[in-house]
């Protein structure tokens, strides 16, 4: 990377020091400072926002509710109408609570849904456009146009497809199939829209990825007799480890973040539990159950937490190297 | 036929129609899928009647929030507003939030700063939010509006510490709705008994129609068979202590609901948990579905030309002993949140909900409601008006509706997946009583 013409050092560093003048702080250790005063504000505040942002929005929201999950609050009055209760809504949950074992496997279902159909899928896709075939340009948009939209709005235009009396594929295939409100169907109807989506997210990632790897790899590859498919995985597909680091986190995350879809469908009842919908079912209405949406709201940032820990493992591992 | 016509319209019939029970309307397309889109507050905001002039409250204004978001309801609402304007002298700014977002911010809303008066239901739901202290006495404007109401409908406007909260304007009741063209050609009669409902659901399935319309995808609508159901085999007493968390779900009572529920199932509309109500009534409309178990709102689903087509039947008797006497009619009207900016006006308003007038504008706006005020002229209903009118009229209890009627988390954490998966697999009903059972005694003891 480094060419002759660029100086080795960065500038300030090989300046030498001013003995006196503004930078007084130079003393007898003939310390540089290369902050001025102005400089250190702006440091400081770039610092200090974002803290506050992530520490007001985030850390305190998620504290906040680890802490309402053992108690019992119908959000209506002051915090010190709440009334602790101890792990009772953790009890319930686990024991008293039909939908949360469905929406646990739901959640898991999508999670391996995404791993093995969709993330293959996108870095097929992927593979195939990089090799700049005819008419690649028109593939990348058409696969990439459905990540535009939000989850909510593919929940729509899946229904002009899925709708039992009105839609098209019932209609085609002459059959009756109630897509949404039938739970044997519903959750793979959904898994459906939501790859459809997330196929053309991961296409794009590896479409950048696959862009950076260096084009003589592939070259010494194939001097060496490796064919297409082993070059990709042998060669391509462990270079590009980062990105592959980054699909996984994505795809672990938009597991976990399922929800828009299928609370348009039905709200996440009827086969289409996931704990994100119950924690808003439990949580937003007329007379809400905060404890105990908390509580699962708490159970979701755990799981959560484990794949957050196995990622940042990970890169810190990488970064040791 | 009941394929839409154009691409909007059929967009239309996708949006989550939990706020059905004040109908829908097909031309707030964009609106509704927007709003389904999660950006509620924002586009509710656009949606406002009276105009959002943004300075709000003082200056003898009174502030109006209103949840009558369609198109009819809303229509209605503005004809109340300007006619409450002209007959107490106030200036009401009619703040309109779309019907569901309402309901579901109802606690943020009524802990901030609510408008001066609000609309909203009678029964339990009313009395959970006045305990809380989260609106006003208005025992006072009862005082000279009482004698325009029956007993029952004082009873379902007090709290639990009894005094009065709300101020009902109409209620439409639930029943067996019909078309009676169909019937007619058919040769149909109202069953009275359970047996006669089932032999004449066995003749309409052996004339190609869906005996019952059926549907449950927003997850109230079946509530609506349980009560009727619980009620016939029963009774209104055990109805109320049910709701009120006073008898145990495992009882064999309520058992026998399931049951019996269970029987009439085959005779149910099937894949009823991807259908809206109104997808449902489209069968009744249209005449592939005989009849259907629906409150008096279906009636915003027929055409303008077909509303002398709409009849109903009382729900049979189950039990002759138990009678068929209880009547299911949701009340809807208005109340006074804690700390009204201006007391003297929202009162004046409240007077004229309360008052003969109100109910004949309501009425004749919006047919498919029946004014709760008795003094209310009703030389102008129209033949269904006239009959649900006398149908409540008639009934000797009258019952709200399992989610009015109860703590509203345990309606809807509880009793709607519940239901559901009853209408997915009616089979272990022993299993279901008592997983409900349980979750209720976590919920009502906390």
């Amino acid at each position: 990377m480094s060419s002759p013409d660029l100086p080795l050092v960065a500038p300030q560093t090989a300046h030498a020091a001013p003995s006196a003048g503004s930078h007084k702080g130079t003393g007898k250790k003939q310390r540089v400072r290369r902050l001025t005063g102005r400089d250190r504000v702006a440091v400081i505040l770039m610092v200090a926002i974002p803290t506050l942002v992530v520490v007001g929005l985030i850390w305190l929201p998620a504290i906040a509710s680890v802490l309402l999950s053992f108690t019992n609050w119908n959000g209506v009055g002051s915090l010190a109408d709440v009334k602790v209760i101890g792990v009772e809504n953790y009890t319930n949950v686990f024991t008293n609570y039909p939908p949360f074992k469905p929406a646990v496997e739901h959640n898991l279902l999508w999670l391996v849904v995404m791993f093995v159909v969709a993330t293959p899928l996108g870095i097929l896709f992927a593979v195939l456009i990089d090799k700049e075939l005819k008419g690649s340009r028109f593939y990348q948009t058409a696969l990439y146009l459905p990540v535009v939209l939000s989850l909510a709005l593919v929940g729509f235009i899946w229904q002009l497809m899925y709708s039992r009396d009105q839609g098209l594929i019932n209609a085609v295939l002459g059959t009756q199939i109630d897509f949404y409100g039938d739970p044997k169907w519903n959750i793979w109807a959904a898994l459906f829209a939501t790859c459809w989506k997330q196929v053309g997210y991961v296409m794009l990632l590896y479409l950048a990825g696959l862009k950076g790897v260096d084009a003589s790899l592939k070259e010494a590859a194939q001097m060496d007799g490796a064919n297409q498919v082993q070059t990709f995985f042998r060669i391509v597909f462990p270079v590009m480890r980062p990105i592959n680091i980054i699909v996984l986190v994505i795809t672990v995350i938009e597991s976990l973040r399922a929800f828009d879809l299928v609370w348009v469908i039905n709200q996440g009842r009827n086969g289409l539990e996931l704990i994100a919908t119950l924690v808003t079912a439990n949580i937003v209405g007329e007379a809400s159950r905060i404890g105990f949406g908390s509580a699962l709201a708490t159970i979701m940032l755990v799981i959560s937490l484990v794949f957050i820990s196995i990622y940042l493992w990970v890169v810190m591992r990488e970064d040791e190297r | 036929m009941n394929r839409p016509a154009t691409e909007s319209e059929y967009l239309a019939s996708l949006v989550p129609a939990s706020a059905g029970r004040q109908g829908f309307s097909r031309r707030n397309v964009l609106r509704g899928s927007l709003l389904a889109a999660g950006i509620p507050a924002l586009l509710a905001a656009c949606g406002g009647g009276g105009g959002n002039s943004g300075s709000g409250g003082g200056g003898g204004q009174v502030t109006l929030g209103s949840n009558f978001s369609d198109e009819v309801p809303l229509k209605t609402m503005k004809a109340m507003v300007e006619d409450a304007q002209k007959k107490q002298g106030i200036s009401i700014k009619l703040n309109t939030v779309d019907h569901t977002t309402f309901q579901n911010n109802i606690n943020n809303y009524l802990q901030g700063s609510p408008d001066d008066v609000f609309s909203w239901f009678a029964g339990y739901r009313m009395q959970f939010f006045a305990a809380q202290g989260l609106a006003s006495d208005i025992s006072d404007i009862w005082g000279s509006i009482g004698a325009n109401y029956t007993d029952a409908f004082k009873k379902a406007s007090t709290g639990e510490d009894g005094k009065q909260y709300f101020v009902p304007t109409t209620y439409g009741p639930w029943a067996v709705f019909y078309r009676k063209s169909l019937w007619q050609e058919k040769g149909y009669q109202a069953p009275k008994t359970l047996d006669e409902m089932k032999t004449l659901a066995t003749q309409m399935q052996k004339d190609g129609l869906v005996p019952l319309a059926f549907a449950d995808k927003e997850g109230w609508p079946a509530m609506g068979t349980f009560d009727q159901l619980n009620m016939r085999i029963n009774g209104y007493q055990f109805h109320v202590d049910l709701m009120a968390g006073k008898e145990a779900w495992t009882d064999q009572k309520v058992k026998t609901v399931f049951d019996t529920w269970k029987g009439l199932l085959p005779f149910h509309q099937t894949d009823s948990l991807g259908r809206t109500w109104q997808e449902a009534a489209t069968g009744v409309v249209n005449k592939t579905s005989g009849m259907m178990v629906i409150g008096s709102f279906i009636g915003q689903q027929f055409e303008e030309a077909d509303q002398e087509d709409i009849d109903f039947f009382n729900f049979p008797e189950v039990d002759s002993a138990v009678g068929a006497d209880a009547v299911e009619a949701p009340i809807d009207g208005f109340m006074m949140s804690k700390r009204p900016r201006n007391e003297d006006g929202a009162k004046k308003l409240l007077e004229y909900f309360g008052s003969p007038d109100d109910g004949v504008v309501q009425t004749t706006n919006d047919p498919s409601g029946i004014a709760a005020n008795t003094k209310s002229d009703q030389s102008h209903y129209t033949e269904l008006q006239k009959k649900c009118a006398e149908f409540v009229a008639s009934a000797k209890s009258i019952s709200q509706f399992m989610d009015r009627d109860t703590r509203p988390d345990f309606a809807s954490t509880v009793m709607i997946p519940s239901l559901q998966s009853f209408i997915q697999n009616p089979n272990d009903i022993d299993g279901l009583c008592t997983q409900i059972e349980n979750q209720k005694k976590s919920i009502f003891t906390s």
